[in-house]
């Protein structure tokens, strides 16, 4: 057995002991401390990027915590799995890379951006935690390890919303998104009890085989559904999300984007794996699509008259969640039909896991550089900025490449995973194509007013002193646009390596299941 | 927030030390009995409490200084981890000390005992770790939600940085 | 029947709660809502770990008796739970405390400078 088969494991050992022995270093000083920092955060993105080879090419990799072998047959004789199990898919890898790639790149902006606040032991502390959450969250095998690791990652960003506890509107904004996410998480806690008082496990894989469709399964459902919905944003209750994400400092905003995805991962599990084919109705999938067409569109009507970078980039957050749920309603409507699977299905689902990856590196570095704005200018608003293009032509470059990504402009990676989309959802109805055109039109214009605004026009006198922000945030920037034009310049190798064994995974829910089963328990007499 | 009474003052000194017991008595047997690290570090914290309101907070702070809490979740915690990681011979987690002989390392006999306290490998290893990070975390919490209640003190001296 | 009677106290502090979230304007009682939230969920987990004739799951114990030992699982995600709700509550207070030093209020009406 070689060592790397315990990379789940150190996924989470990592940062875990990043974030327990960030206070020690900083009595090193502060270089230690940010030394530690980008160490921790180099690692946990290494061990991301191993897990996902390591998945590719073995398959689903499971893990038993504190078991004492692979094959560990449960004591008394109990067939029931029990034990803290790990259970990396291909989706599940997936999801870990880009995480740990947007986690890596708010790290190394965070050093630069951070860098004249105190506290800063625990801002590395709480940030690795939430790291932690959020894989433990895309790794996990059952349940209650979900609501586990989902309140580590929530209350961990808590802290680093309300960061900034000088300025009353980071605490409201860390209130209103403690509220959401508390209540989200103990209607989790509820539904992940429904479904114990029926079924007496927690473990996914186990409830995806014997679950049947019920009473108890559909509360459980509406409970899972509507709690991760508004974990990740999408319209009813989305206020939370423009709030947390322009009051939090810009590196904690990025890697808070990687954990509402977690969030998404959560409910597609949900969907997918445990109900599945089990669901007839084609109800829920049309939940999703509407909760997905209403965000896209209230999304991006509200970004439009917003003033403020961050509040305007955090409303197409709200937009860009929609696109995802959208892809992965129709993905999820088709799911029972293997012809309409073939035809459009399955193609949503591309779309959407494409857009997935693609959003999160798009919308890290938008935020980014609107931190960089911000650190450099001073100030949120637009209406006092402009001409900035001539004293900070890096941080315009990058903006513009993930401005260009998220309008969907051909040949950037947004153009693919819409077109993905407009192709599957047309086959659906056409309204739904529409919609999501001209959510792409809008979001388009809003981010030409930005360019407009900020970088073009003459320069301005109060902005005279303005100079580049540091390397180490240039770094960070970097890493995500290094990532958009890499996925941009290939998208076929992209699709094929990165997204369609996503995609296979998640629709297969019967190797999911026969994993567990297969590596870890004896006797499945379930 | 002010003294309290020397009535008060008296009786606090006296009893509070009888919840610092119990709670190491709760932690310790973590691994026994109901109960165990967050647990007992919760009474131990409400020891912190009851100093915290009788003696008020000024005084407390004389006393015990922040760092040292934090030195103990940070110690805690790390203990907890490292104890982890070293399982990692087998898989993460898992327990290394358990029937091992020495530190935990002895079975614990069927039936009513006294409390055999050197048994069950990491989990009383973890227990303690867990006590001694619940300790420092619920106190610390207590002390900073007790500058918090002070509007006249700025927000913190030590702090730079904030306010642009 | 009677056995339901925990499901009902369950079902009514839930409700409490959820009212006391959506309508009360005070920060504080707000946080209290979010605790009887939380006490209904674990009050929900702890019935239905409950199994009548079981014996109490000391390792110890376990086989000693013709009584069996109930599965655990229940109980050690009530405590997992509790502690989690611990640390969300104790910020929860600490937000709203620091709240009032921005805004010296802790009514809802007034902490409302980000809109639209």
């Amino acid at each position: 057995m070689s060592w790397q088969v315990h990379l789940p494991a150190l996924l989470l050992a990592v940062p875990l002991l990043g974030a327990f022995l960030a206070p020690l270093t900083a009595l090193g000083g502060k270089g230690l401390r940010n030394t530690w920092f980008v160490l921790v955060s180099a690692a946990f993105t290494m061990i991301a990027f191993l897990l996902w080879t390591r998945v590719g090419s073995t398959g689903t990799a499971i893990y038993v915590m504190g078991g004492q072998g692979w094959n560990l047959a449960l004591p008394s004789g109990m067939s029931i799995p029990v034990r803290i199990l790990m259970e990396v898919d291909a989706f599940s890898a997936f999801m870990v890379l880009l995480s740990a790639v947007a986690a890596l790149a708010g790290a190394l902006f965070s050093i630069g951006f951070m860098d004249r606040f105190s506290g800063l032991e625990k801002f590395v502390a709480l940030y690795f935690l939430m790291v932690t959450g959020m894989f433990g969250m895309e790794i996990t095998g059952d349940f209650f390890n979900f609501f586990v690791f989902l309140e580590i990652s929530s209350v961990a960003s808590f802290g680093l919303v309300a960061f900034w506890r000088d300025r009353g509107e980071a605490l409201e904004a860390a209130f209103k998104y403690m509220l959401v996410s508390t209540l989200g998480a103990l209607m989790v806690l509820v539904a992940v009890a429904f479904l114990y008082s029926k079924y007496n496990v927690v473990n996914m894989a186990t409830l995806g085989k014997v679950i049947e469709w019920g009473m108890v399964e559909k509360t459980a459902l509406v409970l899972f559904l509507t709690a991760l919905a508004m974990k990740c944003g999408a319209v009813p209750m989305h206020m939370w999300m423009p709030d947390a994400y322009a009051e939090a400092p810009a590196g904690v905003t990025c890697a808070l984007i990687a954990v509402s995805q977690a969030s998404l991962y959560g409910l597609f599990r949900v969907t997918y794996t445990i109900f599945g084919a089990f669901m007839g109705s084609p109800v829920i999938p049309w939940v999703i699509i509407v909760l997905g067409v209403l965000s896209m569109f209230i999304g991006v009507s509200m970004a439009v008259i917003q003033k403020e970078v961050g509040r305007l980039i955090a409303y197409h957050s709200v937009s860009q969640v929609g696109y995802m749920l959208l892809g992965f309603g129709v993905g999820l409507l088709a799911l029972s039909d293997a012809r309409a699977m073939a035809e459009y299905g399955f193609t949503a689902l591309k779309g959407g896991i494409y857009h997935i990856v693609n959003y999160t590196m798009y919308k890290g570095l938008l935020f980014l550089s609107a931190g960089a704005l911000y650190y450099a200018t001073g100030c949120r608003n637009l209406n006092d900025m402009g001409g900035l293009g001539r004293k900070m032509p890096k941080t315009m470059v990058l903006f513009m490449i993930a401005a260009a990504a998220i309008a969907g402009l051909p040949p950037f990676n947004g153009f693919v995973s819409k077109l993905y989309l407009y192709e599957s959802t047309f086959a659906v109805h056409p309204i739904l194509a529409v919609f999501a055109m001209v959510t792409s039109v809008l979001t388009l214009a809003s981010f030409v007013k930005i360019f407009q605004t900020a970088f073009l026009g003459p320069a301005l006198k109060k902005f005279e002193n303005v100079r580049e922000v540091p390397g180490t945030m240039l770094i960070g920037m970097s890493v995500l646009g290094v990532a958009i034009l890499a996925l941009s310049l290939f998208p076929t190798w992209s699709v094929n390596h990165l997204v369609e064994p996503a995609a296979k995974a998640l629709v297969d829910q019967a190797s999911y299941i026969g994993a567990v089963f297969a590596a870890s328990l004896t006797g499945g007499g379930l | 927030m002010n003294p309290l009474s020397v009535v008060a003052r008296t009786v606090c000194n006296l009893f509070a030390w009888f919840l610092a017991v119990f709670g190491i008595y709760v932690i310790v047997h973590g691994h026994l009995t109901p109960g165990g690290g967050f647990q007992g570090g919760a009474v131990v914290a409400t020891f912190m409490a009851f100093l915290l309101v009788a003696h008020g907070g000024r005084k407390m702070q004389s006393w015990v200084r922040k760092e040292l809490f934090t030195l103990m979740e940070c110690i805690g915690l790390t203990v907890f981890i490292s104890a982890g990681l070293l399982g990692m011979s087998n898989t993460f987690f898992f327990n290394f000390l358990a029937k091992a002989g020495g530190l935990f390392g002895s079975t614990v006999p069927l039936g009513p005992n006294p409390g055999a306290l050197n048994t069950s490998g990491t989990i009383a290893l973890m227990n303690l770790s867990v006590g001694l990070e619940v300790v420092g975390g619920l106190s610390m919490i207590l002390l900073y939600m007790f500058s918090g209640v002070h509007p006249e003190e700025p927000f913190g001296r030590e702090e730079t940085g904030h306010d642009r | 029947m009677t056995g339901n009677f925990p499901y009902l106290v369950v079902g009514i502090l839930f409700v409490m709660g959820f009212i006391g979230i959506v309508f009360e304007k005070n920060l504080v009682k707000i946080a209290i809502a979010v605790s009887v939230v939380e006490a209904a969920t674990n009050l929900f987990i702890i019935t239905l770990g409950y199994r009548s004739g079981g014996s109490i799951p000391v390792w110890t114990m376990a086989g000693s008796g013709s009584s069996r030992m109930v599965l655990p699982t229940p109980q050690a995600l009530t405590l997992t739970a509790i502690v989690i709700g611990l640390a969300t509550t104790a910020l929860m207070l600490s937000f709203a405390m620091s709240i009032y030093r921005h805004y010296g209020s802790l009514d809802v009406r007034d902490v409302r400078r980000l809109r639209g």
